[in-house]
């Protein structure tokens, strides 16, 4: 399975990292790629660090194994770096992406990290001046579209879209201010 | 045909949609609950036409279905493991009664000590039921045998109640590309019920009558008769629903396994991690294969006489344990098959995965490559010492 | 859930998943599950120990009968102390985990 990308998910429990994971399956999924989306389940409650997956190939999928070296981590929120190993299990050219107002530069020293490409983008800001609310994860989608290039632009922000409006189809009003936290999200991310 | 997104639960309760039955009567237990869950939310959009009876505990949930379908309509439920566990009684009767009930199992540990993750414990504790039990690789499997099971079950020459198991949390709350039917074409592949009893109609009858030593024994052996046409059924409906879906089905699937020297027997989603860890194995030069179960109850044995009969090693992956001493019910059952053939090929038993213990590709991998070679009879694979 | 090679193996461990050591609770880290950490000031505490009846982890240190501050390894940052902190003191703040990272 050479094109299997597999993305983890760091987020505390309330944040949506399962969401984001589901909401991604879907909007990739759209697009006609082979999907995985799934949760580590545990005892954890809100506010403890959780963890979500995905799998994502131009083939189907039968691995039903836990993703141990995902290409791609993203961080729904930077507190977690305090107690979390982030990097751990990711290759040398993989990505990770984090939820932060702060630089690639300031959080590699942070991280104390050495090869892997490193993003920030300020995902709790975006949201607060789109939706109100700093929910970062909908936003990180857009950030992961842009430093992964799995989709196009256009496309991707199409699909993104459908699948907001079939999330939100009792709250339409919900579905504008998610896609121009996604665009934003997309365009703002900083890279190295 | 609608290509969506889906948890094998929501896949599941996707299926049950279609299937539109005339009553539903359940009890949520973790990892199920989103089948009920959502199959409500059906119900009280009007999506479906079903009575849903929301009961107290899992026996009366299986005992109000059974209840339901003596009335003559389609009636199903779904349960996990303890739920399946106080079902156990009323499991015999549905049989007993051969009432085509359809049941999703999300296999889950059993208690004690108390853990909510995948194994197989829970099914295999049932397996001798009298029920037609099919496993699940993916969350496409779980909705297509969903379908099929109600084919299966309600067969003229079966009528006997089936479960479908699916792997707790890695398919129940995975999500997965799944193609649904669409619902005219699945109304048209489960037809209309044709009941066999139906206790408020216009004929009277006697459900559940006592039979004593002149009769019970004959009763008994009908019911065996049942289940050993289900096999040709299973299979019948299988390439049926291969017409309108395109995925072929039958009692089990060889992968790889041509010029296999060792195969490997699993069921469920570890049947498709196995898959990849058989390509892995054979870049590495490895003649190995993979044959996955598909229903272990009625058991393919004649099935896995063919497929495994020349090769020299089978390993038997069992996610639960039945205490006999001699490895897992999948192994003892694969043993038991392949007993009839002369120069049969050596069988091993792993017992991996208890209580959602990952089972990696590292694991398989390395199974298969210490598999020829020597090894134990029985495994315990990631157990520490 | 993360399974460590050096956790005690089968035949070391008690039977029938037994608990034989109490107060063990404390030795999970629920403090890792915060996001917002309460801060006591000292000088605004009324010592009416609201807190201490309220917290549902045992998290507000007390000593001979006085608040003395936080044990922030088990607390989960629910907000619970600062909300009962009566208004008239208003002694309990919570500040966002992110402003202490390092």
């Amino acid at each position: 399975m050479t094109d299997l990308l597999e993305i983890r998910w760091h987020g505390r429990g309330g944040q949506g990292a399962k969401t984001a994971a589901m909401l991604l399956a879907e909007i990739v999924s759209a697009a006609g790629k082979f999907i995985q989306g799934f949760p580590e389940y545990g005892p954890e409650r809100m506010g403890a660090p959780v963890l979500a997956y995905n799998r994502i190939s131009n083939r189907p999928i039968s691995l039903h194994c836990q993703v141990t070296n995902p290409g791609v981590v993203v961080v729904l929120d930077a507190t977690l770096l305090e107690t979390q190993d982030v990097a751990e299990g990711v290759p040398e050219d993989g990505i990770i992406l984090i939820n932060t107002q702060r630089s690639p530069a300031e959080m590699r020293r942070k991280l104390d990290l050495e090869g892997r490409r490193l993003y920030t983008v300020d995902a709790d800001q975006i949201s607060l001046e789109t939706l109100g609310k700093p929910i970062p994860n909908t936003p990180m989608i857009g950030a992961l579209m842009k430093v992964t290039a799995l989709m196009d632009y256009e496309p991707f922000i199409e699909a993104a879209e459908a699948q907001l409006k079939r999330k939100f189809a009792t709250k339409p009003h919900l579905v504008p201010g998610n896609v121009d936290a996604v665009r934003r999200a997309y365009r703002e991310v900083k890279s190295e | 045909m609608t290509i969506k997104a889906l948890s094998g639960n929501e896949a599941v309760a996707q299926a049950m949609r279609q299937i539109d039955p005339v009553v539903v009567a359940a009890y949520p237990i973790t990892p199920q609950t989103e089948i009920v869950q959502l199959f409500s939310g059906f119900v009280s959009d009007g999506l479906v036409r079903t009575e849903f009876v929301p009961v107290e505990s899992e026996h009366s949930a299986l005992s109000a279905v059974v209840g339901a379908a003596v009335a003559g309509v389609r009636a199903m439920t779904a349960t996990s493991s303890n739920g399946l566990a106080l079902m156990y009684e009323v499991l015999h009767i549905a049989a007993g009664l051969r009432l085509p009930i359809v049941m999703p199992v999300v296999t889950r540990a059993l208690s004690a000590p108390i853990n909510i993750h995948c194994d197989h414990s829970d099914v295999m504790g049932a397996r001798d039921s009298g029920w037609i039990i099919l496993f699940s690789e993916n969350a496409q499997e779980a909705y297509d045998n969903v379908l099929q099971a109600v084919r299966i079950g309600e067969h003229a020459d079966v009528r006997l109640p089936v479960m479908v198991a699916l792997d707790g949390f890695v398919l129940s709350h995975g999500v997965e590309r799944v193609s649904l039917l669409e619902d005219a074409a699945v109304e048209a592949f489960i037809g209309e019920y044709q009941p066999t009893v139906d206790v408020l109609g216009d004929e009277p009858v006697t459900v559940g009558a006592l039979a004593l030593q002149d009769s019970f024994f004959e009763f008994r052996r009908q019911m065996a008769e049942g289940l050993y046409h289900a096999p040709r059924v299973i299979e019948e409906v299988g390439r049926e629903f291969e017409g309108i879906s395109g995925r072929p089905y039958g009692l089990v699937e060889a992968y790889r396994t041509e010029d296999a020297r060792a195969v490997l027997v699993a069921l469920g989603s570890t049947a498709g991690s196995a898959k990849e860890a058989v390509d892995l194995a054979r870049e590495e030069g490895l003649r190995v294969g993979l044959v996955k179960v598909r229903a272990i109850r009625p058991f393919p044995a004649a099935a896995l006489r063919e497929l495994l009969g020349g090769c020299e090693v089978v390993g038997v992956l069992d996610r639960s344990l039945d205490y006999s001493g001699q490895g897992g019910a999948l192994y003892t059952e694969v043993k038991a098959a392949l007993h009839p053939l002369e120069g049969r090929p050596r069988a091993r038993g792993f017992v991996y995965g208890l209580g959602g213990r990952e089972i990696g590709m590292e694991d398989l991998v390395g199974l298969m490559r210490e598999l020829v070679p020597s090894g134990a009879d029985v495994t315990y694979l990631g157990v520490r010492e | 859930m993360s399974v460590k090679p050096d956790m005690p193996g089968w035949k070391d461990i008690p039977r029938g998943g037994l608990i034989l050591e109490a107060g063990n609770a404390f030795q999970y880290r629920t403090g890792d599950w915060r996001s917002r950490r309460p801060v006591w000031q000292k000088d605004r505490c009324k010592q009416c120990l609201l807190c201490w009846i309220f917290c549902p982890d045992g998290a507000v240190k007390v000593e001979e009968g006085r608040v003395v501050g936080f044990d922030y390894d088990h607390c989960k940052g629910c907000g619970i102390c600062a909300t009962e902190c009566p208004p008239a003191a208003s002694a309990i703040e919570m500040v966002p985990e992110s402003e202490f990272a390092k």
